[in-house]
């Protein structure tokens, strides 16, 4: 595609002269944090890595990159999950890291703008002296920047009731792959012309780079409570997330982890999670005392009435964080049980839940697997995540074929092949199973509308056209 | 669920979408502008229409609903108001609340026009709620991007990229959407207060937790809305005060259908779409404040430059909504990057130009 037409050294004399020495990581020792990010089965190294601090620093840079085809790969803290933050050989990363302000918040408009190197919870921490917050909260908040979640469009455990990043973020600016500004969105709820703002959310930094952020901010409810409700059957808290739903209640988060999940979780977390249960379900209400309390006894309930074998309440604030911590720390949790796992990201209509799962247990059993299940249960978004050993050699060709087969279920059964973690450079397979060639080769030429030379991201998110035929030539012959 | 007749509309309905992407493809070899035109409802919207009018709204009827899921599939052509019945039959409802324009508006339409009432800054407009689109872009080519599903990442947000564009990047054949449940509870209260106490007031009670679900001005009334649990609702009148109003849903319709008799006659209505607790923009003329202050309506004539200006710095935009000159541009300026942005997307969609071309900006 492009041609890199400047040499490593030219590239860091001419990009040290703008951001500086301290700005600038050449030597490979110092560059090797930034070969992968959260998915490191993928790695590589970059050219150069450069940390600019202002916004006439990231679009000079940018034009340079422009003027000599550089790819340029943009990163916030490295947390994804499908090695969307993996470098470019040929290329910069260019990371936001130093981009790590809050430049303002306005308690009345509820709104917040900050630098995209921000992480997720230091928003909600900022805006807490206001009685307010941002509501996506990813399980990786803690690290994850609000750049990173704008490139991904993030979900959380909170975002059946309050959307994902694409329903909480008003505007920002950018820097195109040309190195020009442009603002996207306003302070409004919409914004002229067409939705950029809808268009860029999710774009895995193909399109261009985002450097300033507005984002929404939401009172902090009265109150929240969370019910635990265990079953021994998984088919059964499935029925039990329909009734939630079909009574009219939307949770403010409804969550559901299988066996392996919870044991994992309760031996890491301590949280009391019933060892014995077959699914756990999470569910929290939020919102005034006297709506909470209507609706946590309905809930309960309602669980108890579809065969949950135990019910708790959380009766404190440290009793809900406790409940919440097993759930929160569960990928960790199931990395203590296993030398490795691969965390898959499907999305699948609710009523197909206990289907899919009994099809991974047989998949799982014919791959010799283990798979432990958390599932963002109100949006049907499942994440598997496969336990495996990378150092048995072909172990994780196997693991990956086995995480392939699920997505391309989830796609069968009506879902998707990722809700909130991303294509990146993992699911460009997977993408064909999606899209035929026409969708595909529309994706290319939006790509092509903004960035004509193809220098941001190269080789992530929309998979080569002429590979196409290839792989599924592949698959049919079986191999 | 399937819907009764769904089978055997099955095989029609797919003739209809086979149809219209014969007539993009003829109109793309002869070099023929369309109009795509669902119920007309909209028809006042935008720059005048060029080009040979493209029927839609036959193309029409709900394809899957399944409430437990919380998603509703539907052609383009199929009216708000079936919508609005079919959800209603299962105690759910489409919570942007757009106007169904005396039965006449569709569920394309209203994509393409992003249109939302007064819970807009609650509960998101169309552009929040769907979760896919099958369309056919300029080249004649039917595509489906997004799902049912309430999350998906894979590729661009096609899908949404349609609200507000105003069918010139695509005729949107079919729509999924997330519904939610109608709520257990509302309550309205009204005050007699000034437009510009009012903006403050909707935006302090916007960041309190209550079940606010609208706030308006007009006619030297603040309305404020609650929604939700029963008791919440209460709880929220006690505490916020006011006039509890016997029958308030005729006046939130008038706001979303604009048949107020702020709406009437035909002077020109501009949309200044702002920052929530923008001051009140004093230019004369009469205003009407929905959506917690963040969308303002204006009434009479006034230099658009001038309200640009004001819009912009109020953190928004302006649009010459209805009536006055529609020859001329209606929406906001775009700089020079955004109008080359805009291009380019145009032009990857639908490179000759033949899907409602002008209809938004003459430039696109
Ligand atoms: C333990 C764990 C739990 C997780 N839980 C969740 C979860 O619950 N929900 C969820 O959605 N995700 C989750 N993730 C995934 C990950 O945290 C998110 O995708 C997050 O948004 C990535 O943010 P980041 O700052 O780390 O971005 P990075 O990984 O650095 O980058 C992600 C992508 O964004 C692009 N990018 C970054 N910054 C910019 C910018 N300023 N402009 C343009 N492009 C940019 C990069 O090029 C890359 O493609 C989890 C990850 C881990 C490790």
């Amino acid at each position: 595609m492009n041609e890199t037409t400047i040499s490593k050294a030219q590239l860091a004399d001419a990009i040290r002269q703008l951001v500086g020495a301290d700005n600038l990581i050449i030597d490979e020792e110092t560059q090797k944090p930034y070969e992968c990010d959260g998915l490191s089965v993928y790695c590589e190294m970059p050219m150069l890595v450069v940390l600019p601090e202002t916004r006439e620093q990231v679009r000079a840079v940018m034009k340079i990159c422009h003027d000599n085809g550089v790819p340029v790969v943009a990163r916030g803290a490295g947390t994804g999950l499908c090695a969307g933050a993996m470098p470019n050989r040929d290329g910069i990363v260019l990371s936001l890291a130093r981009f790590s302000r809050i430049l303002e918040i306005d308690p009345q408009a509820r709104i917040a703008r900050v630098e995209p190197g921000v992480r997720n919870l230091a928003i909600s921490e900022a805006a807490g002296e206001y009685g307010l917050y941002y509501a996506p909260d990813p399980s990786s908040q803690i690290a994850c920047t609000i750049g990173g979640n704008v490139a991904e469009n993030s979900g959380g455990v909170h975002c059946l009731k309050y959307g994902l990043t694409v329903h909480n973020i008003l505007g920002f600016e950018m820097i195109t792959a040309d190195g020009e500004v442009v603002q996207i969105g306003c302070e409004a709820f919409d914004s002229p012309g067409y939705d950029l703002n809808a268009l860029l959310i999710g774009s895995e930094g193909l399109l261009g780079v985002v450097t300033e952020i507005t984002v929404k901010l939401l009172p902090t409810p009265e109150k929240a409570r969370v019910v635990m409700a265990a079953f021994d059957d998984v088919e059964k808290a499935g029925n039990a997330v329909a009734a939630v739903i079909a009574n009219g209640i939307i949770p403010a988060g409804l969550e559901m982890m299988d066996s392996h999940a919870i044991v994992a979780a309760e031996d890491f977390a301590k949280a009391g999670y019933p060892t014995e249960a077959k699914a756990l379900l999470l569910c929290e209400v939020d919102g005034t005392i006297e709506e909470v309390e209507e609706h946590i006894e309905k809930v309960e309930k309602l669980f108890l009435e579809q065969g949950a074998f135990s019910c708790r309440k959380s009766e404190s604030e440290e009793e809900r964080a406790l409940l919440w911590k097993g759930r929160k720390s569960a990928f960790p949790a199931v990395g203590r049980i296993s030398p490795d796992y691969y965390c898959m990201d499907g999305t699948i209509p609710r009523s197909k839940l206990a289907h899919v799962l009994l099809e991974i247990e047989k998949m799982s059993d014919s791959y010799g697997l283990r798979v432990a299940n958390v599932f963002h249960a109100g949006d049907g978004n499942l994440h598997p995540l496969i336990l495996f050993d990378a150092n048995v050699p072909g172990e994780l060709e196997k693991t990956e074929e086995f995480g392939g087969k699920i997505l391309e279920l989830s796609v069968d059964v009506g879902g998707c092949i990722t809700g909130e973690h991303g294509v990146g450079k993992e699911k460009l397979r997977q993408m064909y199973k999606q899209f035929n060639d026409r969708e595909l080769a529309q994706f290319h030429a939006i790509k092509d509308a903004f960035d004509p030379q193809g220098l941001l991201n190269p080789g992530k998110g929309i998979p080569e056209l002429r590979h196409c035929q290839e792989y599924r030539s592949i698959e049919a012959e079986g191999c | 669920m399937k819907r009764k007749g769904v089978e055997d509309g099955e095989s029609i309905m797919g003739d209809i979408s086979k149809e219209l992407v014969e007539k993009v493809v003829t109109a793309r070899e002869e070099g023929r502008a369309l109009n795509i035109v669902g119920g007309g409802s909209k028809s006042f919207f935008g720059r005048t229409a060029e080009g040979e009018p493209l029927e839609v709204a036959g193309h029409s009827g709900i394809i899957s609903y399944n409430p437990i899921e919380l998603v509703i599939t539907a052609r383009c052509g199929t009216t708000m108001e079936e919508i609005k019945q079919a959800l209603a039959e299962h105690g759910q409802v489409c919570p942007f609340e757009s106007p169904v324009f005396a039965g006449r508006a569709t569920l394309g339409g209203t994509l393409a026009c992003n249109f939302s009432g007064p819970a807009r800054p609650c509960l998101g407009s169309i552009r929040d709620a769907v979760l896919g689109t099958r369309l056919i872009n300029g080249k004649g080519e039917e595509m489906k991007f997004g799902g049912q599903v309430m999350k998906n990442v894979a590729g661009y947000d096609v899908s949404r990229l349609q609200a507000g564009a105003l069918g010139t990047l695509g005729v949107i054949t079919e729509i999924s959407m997330k519904v939610l449940p109608i709520p257990a509870a509302t309550a309205t209260v009204a005050m007699e207060m000034d437009v510009a106490e009012s903006i403050g007031l909707m935006n302090r009670v916007a960041g309190q937790p209550a079940p606010l679900s609208g706030s308006a001005w007009v006619d030297g009334k603040l309305y404020l809305r609650f929604e939700g649990a029963a008791s919440a609702v209460e709880g929220a009148v006690k505490k916020f005060g006011g006039e509890v109003m016997e029958e308030s849903s005729a006046f939130w319709e008038g706001v979303t259908e604009q048949t107020l008799d702020f709406f009437q006659g035909d002077a020109p209505l501009w949309r200044l779409s702002v920052k929530s607790n923008a001051p009140h923009i004093d230019a004369g003329g009469s205003w009407l404040v929905d959506w917690g202050g963040a969308q303002r309506w204006l009434r009479g004539d006034f230099d658009k430059a001038e309200l640009e200006r004001q819009a912009s710095e109020a953190g928004g935009h302006l649009s010459l909504f209805r009536y006055g000159d529609r020859s001329g541009e209606v929406f906001h300026t775009a700089s020079s990057v955004q109008q080359r942005l805009q291009k380019n997307l145009k032009a990857a969609f639908d490179p000759d130009r033949i899907l409602n071309p002008g209809r938004l900006y003459s430039w696109l």
